[in-house]
């Protein structure tokens, strides 16, 4: 029996990074027409639904009614910014058991607007049963990844230089996207030179606060076929969670270990084979673990990797985040997973940027980590391939 | 001074932040599989065991991980692991916490939250 297979047939970034005049379920809205406008598909074509915790109100109930959608399936599996990528594995799931067949994923918020920052603490819920051993402590988001790149740093000799070359590749390519937060290609010495938010983190190791979402369409081939678009198909997906292992703490590497071989696996490809690759970058030290998890190098060679341009697109072996990634472009509302597929998917199209697009690109990875890489966080790795 | 925020304290945690107040570090062992845990639970994570018992630990280990936030009046966020135990999320704080290196021996030293409660933090030496 041949397997059904399923592709993403729309996929659409907003271009807003700061939307004080618009609430989080117009974005939402916003990039659902969006991402249909771009697979020449209808709202009555739409019989399946996912978001995740950004989704206003309660999730697909509140944004199902709101957009008037009928559908068969939904999915607001939360897993932070990794969760995009976990819901396009989980809507081929759900097309290949025939539960949906043209599946909507939506992505929107508006922290900058409403002032958020990277230095105060979030998601202060008192049934969350790690939080009276930590909240009192003042862990934040960079501080946390900060203590990541500390023990690296111990463990393997990895330099803030090489570290800052993930955000050099980053900006090199940001200069060619209209719509980037931070268009400046920008040198080592000047990440080196940015403040510390967390040592051994600078500012320039962090990525941008944004406004803004995304969505995509995942669909049956057959559907995917019958459009005008090029046909990019999943091939491959692996999801996984990692936290402090019971209090045996090792933060050396990520949830990556376990979702990057379940998608190289089902795609039956390896890592070498990879023309393009989105790494979630909420932090620099965020890509060069997932780098190595994910087997695009050994285990404590990512700073070699990673330094003299090798992911900078026509310059390095791994052109990866064309779009300028969070450290430059966008980030929005915290959870980068969406902008990830969303580059992917343009690659495999040949619509990213002349300057950035790698040629004939017909593999892509795309991966994300959700959550806090220090103490609990989710991982989704997506494979793609452009199919004739 | 910054605000330490107090504890959500709730039933599986009574005991532990019982003992907090009296300066104790606590750490759950369970009698089943022999091994210590944390954060605390009432089941053990190790092999789903209810016959955890809080133990007196003598506070003393290694800083595993940290991270310095500059303008942070006086601590460095950190990961210790205790010698015979766990590794707790927490600080580093007095003199010699913004020269911290991995590996230093540090001792527990609680320390009052915003309603009084005693958190575990941990000095050098």
């Amino acid at each position: 029996m041949t397997v059904t297979q399923a592709c993403i047939v729309g996929a659409y970034e907003h271009p807003t990074r700061k939307a004080t005049d618009k609430s989080v379920a117009q974005l939402h809205a916003e990039v659902a027409k969006g991402a249909l406008d771009d697979a020449g598909l209808s709202k009555a074509d739409i019989d399946g639904y996912f978001c995740a915790g950004d989704a206003p109100g309660t999730g697909p109930l509140s944004m199902v009614d709101y957009l008037n959608l009928k559908v068969r399936y939904v999915d607001s599996t939360d897993i932070g910014g990794s969760s995009y990528l976990a819901h396009v594995g989980h809507a081929v799931q759900a097309i290949r058991a025939g539960k949906c067949s043209v599946a909507l994923v939506t992505l929107a918020g508006r922290p900058r607007s409403e002032g958020q920052t990277a230095v105060g603490p979030r998601f202060l819920n008192p049934t969350q049963p790690d939080l009276a051993f930590e909240y009192p402590f003042g862990p934040t988001v960079v501080n946390m990844y900060a203590m990541c790149a500390t023990r690296h740093m111990h463990e393997y000799g990895t330099t803030a230089e090489q570290l800052a070359w993930i955000k050099v590749a980053a900006s090199q390519h940001a200069q060619y996207n209209p719509h980037a937060m931070l268009p400046q290609a920008v040198t080592v010495e000047q990440v080196l030179e940015s403040p510390y938010v967390a040592a051994p983190l600078h500012r320039m190791d962090c990525c941008v606060i944004s406004d803004g979402g995304g969505a995509v369409i995942v669909a049956h081939e057959e559907i995917a076929r019958s459009l005008k678009r090029p046909v990019v198909r999943v091939i491959g997906h692996g999801e996984a969670i990692k936290g402090q292992l019971g209090g045996e703490v090792d933060l050396t590497y990520s949830a990556a270990v376990y979702s990057g071989p379940a998608a190289f696996a089902e795609a039956g490809i390896k890592p070498a084979d990879v023309k393009y690759a989105s790494i979630y970058d909420s932090f620099t030290i965020t890509v060069l673990m997932q780098l190595e998890d994910l087997g695009f190098c050994p285990k404590g060679q990512g700073g070699r990797f990673v330094a003299d341009g090798n992911l900078i697109s026509g310059v390095g072996k791994l052109p990866f985040n064309t779009d300028g990634g969070g450290l430059c472009n966008n980030h929005p509302t915290n959870r980068g997973g969406m902008t990830k597929i969303i580059e992917a998917v343009r690659q495999l199209r040949g619509e990213a940027h002349p300057k950035v697009q790698v040629p004939n690109c017909d593999l892509a990875l795309a991966h994300g980590t959700g959550g806090n890489l220090a103490s609990r966080h989710g991982s989704a790795t997506l494979v793609l391939e452009r199919r004739s | 001074m910054r605000k330490i925020p107090s504890p959500f304290v709730n039933p599986e945690t009574q005991a532990f932040w019982d003992a907090a107040r009296q300066h104790r570090l606590m750490v759950p062992f369970c009698e089943d599989c022999g091994r210590t845990h944390w954060y605390p639970r009432a089941i053990c994570p190790h092999c789903m065991s209810s016959k955890v018992e809080l133990k007196p630990n003598a506070g003393t280990g290694r800083v595993y991980s940290f991270s310095i936030v500059p303008g942070a009046d006086g601590y460095a966020m950190a990961y210790v692991q205790l010698d015979d135990g766990p590794t707790l999320l927490t600080n580093v704080i007095g003199e010699g916490h913004a020269t911290l290196k991995i590996g230093q021996a540090v001792r527990v030293q609680f320390t009052p939250s915003e309603d009084g409660t005693p958190v575990p933090m941990f000095v050098v030496g």
